[in-house]
């Protein structure tokens, strides 16, 4: 049985895992979920700022977006990392200092938000012509009824999509590695990697991705909730009752409409 | 069947409708032009119902009114002032819609329904806009359901919502459109009765309807359209009982 030691030995090697441990907690995760977390907020607010545009009645808005979305959904993640990650470094370091954390950041950032504005459109698209319509014949200006009432039943409509994206961002933020960061920069998969070059066993990167499936599986999971719930509706049953009770709610003003058509 | 809160015309609320007039209104899709040159005079505090087929250009009408769709040319004058020339938020203000299908905000309760744009456009505080808000609300006898949802409520308590919600702004003119539509046949006459309410109480209106029982009772003038035309236009006695054009006879021997 010497393959299966040596698999066990290659892929599970519980001292190797467990050295490493300390390190993907304490740096690795760490790291790996401010990046996430910062690049999707970043990537919301300008996911927004791209959908609002794209459904823009006016061409000079919707073209732009358009492109910007085409660009950055079309690009290799790690090219718009490497390309905004090594071409801004200079400017960068100027406001940030000579880590290319921020860079990484603004790169998933930037390719984050061209998928989450492309999920916005869709979801405030996806709602029903008439919710506008009645806000402006309310009086409401466009922005006022986008604003009150089109987007937020969009945005609640699209929450699982944007756990799903917020999933691929958490994987697309090992490629920030490519940047080469400081020691207490890395995030899980660097970590990872750098026990697993120094140990000449694949343990540690096992142990990364095991990191790894702790963030998304549960989100997967939460996301089918959400899916669930939002499609059954959180509505209680209600015990039936008659229609006809409802009758006497409107007082007749005058007993004009009480015969049959005509 | 009893009614627990009857009441009488001469009770509480007026309202101040203004007259509303169209003259030699066009309004097209693109190219194609769906409204050809309709006038029409709706006279201060009365009810003008249009009747007609399916695209007729009915429903395109009353959206021209309020210019949720801009009219080609023409002239929309309410009050005698130039809608065309408002701006269009200034003009939705004082000229209220309800729709077929209600188009309530799913996820605001029947009382933040009405007091949106109470406090959004009419710029109220809080407090006073779900005041009046409650207070539109029991005039359509909904002022014990104010905090459903309208999933929650059946769809002609949502069209009552509906047109408490337009009521509120304090319009000068009433649209509906199909109002009742889409309404299962129970409680259509409910909604009826409230729009036959605000008609005796002063209210202009124009009504888009299939009800021709409403349109021979509380209308003061019937308008038949069709291709965009208005083909005849009268008192309910002279349309119903006397129909003239070879149209409105076809029109009214299918719906009656």
């Amino acid at each position: 049985m010497d393959w299966l030691d040596n698999i066990i030995k290659t892929f599970l090697d519980f001292d190797a895992m467990w050295q490493v441990f300390p390190q993907l907690l304490g740096v690795g995760l760490v790291n790996t979920l401010v990046i996430s977390i910062a690049a999707t907020v970043i990537g919301v607010v300008l996911g927004m700022i791209v959908a609002i545009m794209g459904i823009s009645p006016s061409r000079w808005l919707r073209v732009p977006a358009r492109i910007y979305t085409d660009v950055f959904r079309g690009l290799p993640a790690i090219l718009t990392i490497l390309l905004i990650g090594q071409g801004f470094a200079r400017m960068s370091q100027q406001i940030f200092g000579p880590s290319p954390y921020p860079l990484g950041i603004l790169a998933l950032s930037l390719i984050a938000s061209a998928y989450i504005g492309e999920i916005f459109r869709a979801g405030i698209q996806s709602v029903d012509r008439g919710q506008l319509e009645a806000c402006r014949a309310l009086g409401m200006s466009y922005g006022k009824a986008m604003r009150l009432v089109v987007v937020p039943q969009g945005i609640r409509r699209v929450l699982p999509a944007l756990v799903n994206q917020f999933i691929a961002i958490v994987k697309d933020s090992s490629l920030v590695y490519f940047l080469g960061l400081l020691v207490s920069e890395r995030e899980l998969f660097r970590v990872g990697q750098d026990a697993a070059v120094l140990t000449g066993n694949l343990s540690p990167l096992v142990m990364a991705g095991l990191f790894y499936l702790v963030i998304t599986v549960p989100l997967t999971h939460l996301v089918n909730f959400f899916d669930n719930r939002f499609r059954t509706g959180r509505r209680k049953a209600t015990p039936p009752k008659s229609g006809l009770d409802e009758l006497d709610e409107v007082p007749p003003t005058t007993p004009i409409l009480t015969g049959s058509n005509t | 069947m009893t009614y627990t809160s009857p009441v009488p015309v001469t009770d509480g609320h007026f309202y101040r409708g203004s007259s509303l007039e169209l003259v030699d209104l066009t309004m097209a899709y693109g190219d194609i032009e769906v409204i050809r040159g309709v006038s029409l005079e709706v006279a201060p505090g009365t009810t003008t119902c249009i009747i007609g087929p399916s695209g007729s250009g009915k429903s395109t009408l009353l959206r021209g009114v309020n210019r949720l769709h801009e009219p080609k040319s023409g002239q929309v004058l309410l009050a005698g002032d130039d809608a065309l020339r408002m701006k269009p938020e200034s003009l939705r203000t004082r000229v209220g819609l309800v729709f077929q299908h209600f188009n309530l905000f799913p996820d605001h309760t029947a009382l933040e329904n009405v007091a949106l744009a109470l406090r959004n456009v009419k710029g109220m505080s809080r407090g006073e806009s779900l005041r009046v808000a409650a207070e539109r609300l029991d005039d359509v006898g909904l002022g014990e359901r104010s905090d459903h949802r309208p999933r929650d409520l059946s769809g002609g308590q949502q069209q009552r919502v509906a047109i408490a919600r337009a009521l509120a702004m304090e319009p000068e003119v009433m649209l509906f459109d199909e109002a009742t539509s889409a309404l299962d046949p129970e409680l259509v006459k409910g909604v009826l009765n409230l729009m036959a309410g605000l008609a005796l109480r002063g209210m202009t209106m124009l009504v888009v309807t299939h009800e021709m029982g409403f349109a021979r009772k509380v209308a003061d003038q019937v308008v038949f359209m069709d291709e965009g035309l208005v083909v005849e236009a009268g008192s309910p006695a002279d349309l119903f009982d006397n129909p003239q054009s070879p149209r409105l006879q076809r029109f009214l021997s299918e719906v009656l």
